[in-house]
């Protein structure tokens, strides 16, 4: 006893040097681990300005218009933004209109109403789902869907919506399969499972106790989805709505193979059209150095900044959302 | 029990109906989320078996207009473009992992970094191809493997660290108090205690990165391009699996859409049996 004591309170010259090691390896590790995790906020900062560096002899030369002129012209070096933008925006929103009720229902179906053993086979598959690379996406749309879809959905629709005076021009147009409406719905596909699985875990975390009272006083499953799911995780289901968004704006693959890369534009949703993922896709390994690859970088740009902001405030729906958790529990 | 009297029999049925109807539909939406999947492989069952052959695997890329060929050098350069992009970021990402969960905890680096990453997690990869662009090929001014390997690696680091950072703090806060009791250093701690109770954990984050990275087309278009031959120099463009679907796939040749459909198969079963083998690992974690 007394020799620890006596030991403890005068540490011999190796211990000290032990301890002096220690302490400098503990700095070193230290440093080195915050070296890499500050890298990864540099790879951000530096994606961030190579694109500024090289988007801006384009906007240098055509100005902010950039982003709302709609000339694309290799030839003469006319350049303008517009038409993929507006690609981009219209794709996501259809895919939007789609997936999110979709979603919904899934999420509500494995919560509320899947029998017990199915529950995480079932998860599982809606997660496999999101796994499948975009790749494949593109080419079941281009040899499957596209075919069918011009077969089948485009004249019904151009029969049905198609007739709504100041709506019909949307469905109006030759049954070409891939347009813009095809690369929506194939999209839609696409983000599906990402938000139903978000919709999913958000909807798990609503205490027990609330929905067993809402069932307590005679309330319907769908009432207490409504009156009290969904009200408890709103801000949670708009995070993951958010990240489906940003998905959506940004995939190149599933939208390059079925949107018809056309710079043109038209009301007509059957029409080709171009995003700027696909634009990107398809022109930036053979474009000239100058005005063309700068313009390219500046529709890069555009697209990095939307999916930014959209990312950011899904990014902080959710945390707040699991702050909440986090207070319950 | 409830009387009868105290029941508006009409306004009961009409919330009756609507439960049913939105019940059904949600049952119809899942329905329909089963279909797509069913659907999206059985197609490429069909559709991908008939060109999975030997010929596949030992030839390579066939030039425009002649029979056969295989995808040899896609499938190598694949591999090699996506065991190069582990090695980087594995260390990376484990690291980085370690010092948002040990060191950082709530410093303002360690949270301004969570966010950028989780926002890198789903930031389009055609714009981190751009950046690998800028940064590598157009200062080198040739199309190489390392770019491809540089632009995959940014795109698995982020989900590395965040699985890693997650499942280190699932550890027990005692077991590393007892390591610090016994007078070990804080690097050990993390190093040996932490990280080696998280391992499958962390192993866990790795597969997923690896099934993100192995179906990224968008980022190795600008990168590391394609290569008609067979190569296994990083230092030049490199064959791969999803550029040569892509370019194969809008081929107007019968036998490139075949290959296309077979490499995409190929593509499909790697990455589903990743994320497979990815739960499988986990769940043998949190039982045992």
């Amino acid at each position: 006893m007394s020799d620890s004591i006596q030991s403890y309170s005068a540490p011999t010259p190796q211990a000290l040097r032990i301890a002096k090691i220690q302490r400098i390896q503990d700095f070193l590790f230290h440093g080195i681990t915050q070296f890499f995790a500050v890298s990864v906020l540099i790879a951000l900062l530096g994606i961030i300005i190579s694109l500024v560096i090289n988007a801006a002899p384009a906007l240098r030369e055509f100005g902010l218009g950039f982003f709302f002129t709609q000339e694309w012209d290799i030839v003469n070096g006319e350049f303008g933004g517009l038409i993929a933008i507006y690609g981009t925006l219209v794709t996501s929103l259809i895919a939007l209109l789609i997936a999110v009720p979709l979603s919904f229902g899934i999420a509500v179906f494995l919560t509320e109403l899947c029998p017990g053993p199915l529950r995480r086979p079932l998860g599982t598959a809606v997660e496999l789902l999101a796994a499948v690379p975009s790749i494949i996406y593109g080419m079941f749309g281009l040899f499957i869907f596209a075919p069918l879809f011009a077969e089948y959905i485009q004249p019904a629709l151009a029969a049905t919506l198609g007739k709504i005076p100041g709506l019909g021009i949307l469905f109006s147009g030759a049954f070409n399969g891939i347009g813009i409406l095809c690369a929506g719905l194939i999209l839609a596909m696409m983000i599906l499972p990402f938000i139903a699985s978000v919709m999913r875990d958000v909807f798990e975390i609503v205490p027990p106790v609330l929905k067993e009272s809402a069932y307590g006083i005679g309330c319907t499953t769908w009432e207490v989805v409504k009156n009290v799911v969904l009200p408890y995780t709103k801000a949670g289901v708009i995070g993951g709505i958010m990240l489906g968004l940003g998905r959506a704006l940004g995939e190149t693959m599933a939208v390059t193979f079925v949107i018809g890369n056309a710079h043109r534009l038209s009301p007509s949703l059957f029409s080709p059209g171009t995003s700027i993922a696909s634009t990107l896709a398809n022109e930036f390994g053979e474009a000239e150095a100058g005005h063309h690859l700068s313009s390219l970088f500046a529709l890069g740009l555009a697209l990095f900044i939307i999916t930014f902001i959209v990312l950011a405030c899904a990014k902080w729906m959710l945390s707040n959302m699991e702050k909440r958790q986090g207070l319950k529990t | 029990m409830i009387s009868s009297k105290n029941i508006n029999p009409e306004v009961f049925a009409r919330r009756k109906r609507i439960n049913k109807i939105g019940l059904t539909l949600s049952m119809g939406a899942m329905a329909l989320g089963m279909i797509f999947l069913l659907w999206i492989l059985s197609v490429l069952f069909i559709k991908g078996f008939g060109a999975i052959d030997l010929n596949l695997f030992i030839h390579s890329t066939p030039a425009p207009g002649s029979e056969g060929g295989g995808l040899a050098n896609a499938i190598v350069g694949s591999l090699m473009l996506i065991g190069c992009c582990t090695l980087i970021s594995t260390p990376v990402g484990v690291l980085a992992g370690l010092y948002l969960s040990e060191y950082g905890d709530r410093s303002r680096v360690a949270s301004v970094t969570r966010f950028v990453t989780d926002i890198m997690l789903s930031a389009p990869s055609i714009v981190i191809g751009l950046f690998v662009y800028a940064l590598v090929v157009a200062q080198v001014r040739h199309f190489s493997g390392w770019a491809g390997t540089i632009a995959l690696a940014l795109i698995a680091i982020p989900v590395v660290v965040r699985t890693t950072e997650n499942m280190l703090r699932l550890v027990p806060g005692s077991l590393r108090e007892a390591a610090y009791a016994l007078g070990t250093p804080k690097w050990k701690v993390a190093f040996m205690i932490t990280l080696r109770a998280a391992q499958s954990g962390v192993m866990t984050g790795i597969l997923l990165s690896l099934a993100r990275v192995s179906g990224e087309t968008a980022p190795l278009l600008f990168t590391a391009l394609n290569n008609q031959f067979f190569s296994t120099n990083m230092n030049a463009p490199m064959a791969n699996l999803p550029v040569v679907i892509f370019q194969f796939a809008m081929s107007p040749y019968d036998n490139w859409v075949d290959l296309a459909w077979g490499g995409a198969l190929l593509i499909t079963f790697a990455v589903l049996g990743l994320n497979i083998l990815a739960r499988v690992v986990f769940r043998e974690k949190v039982q045992g």
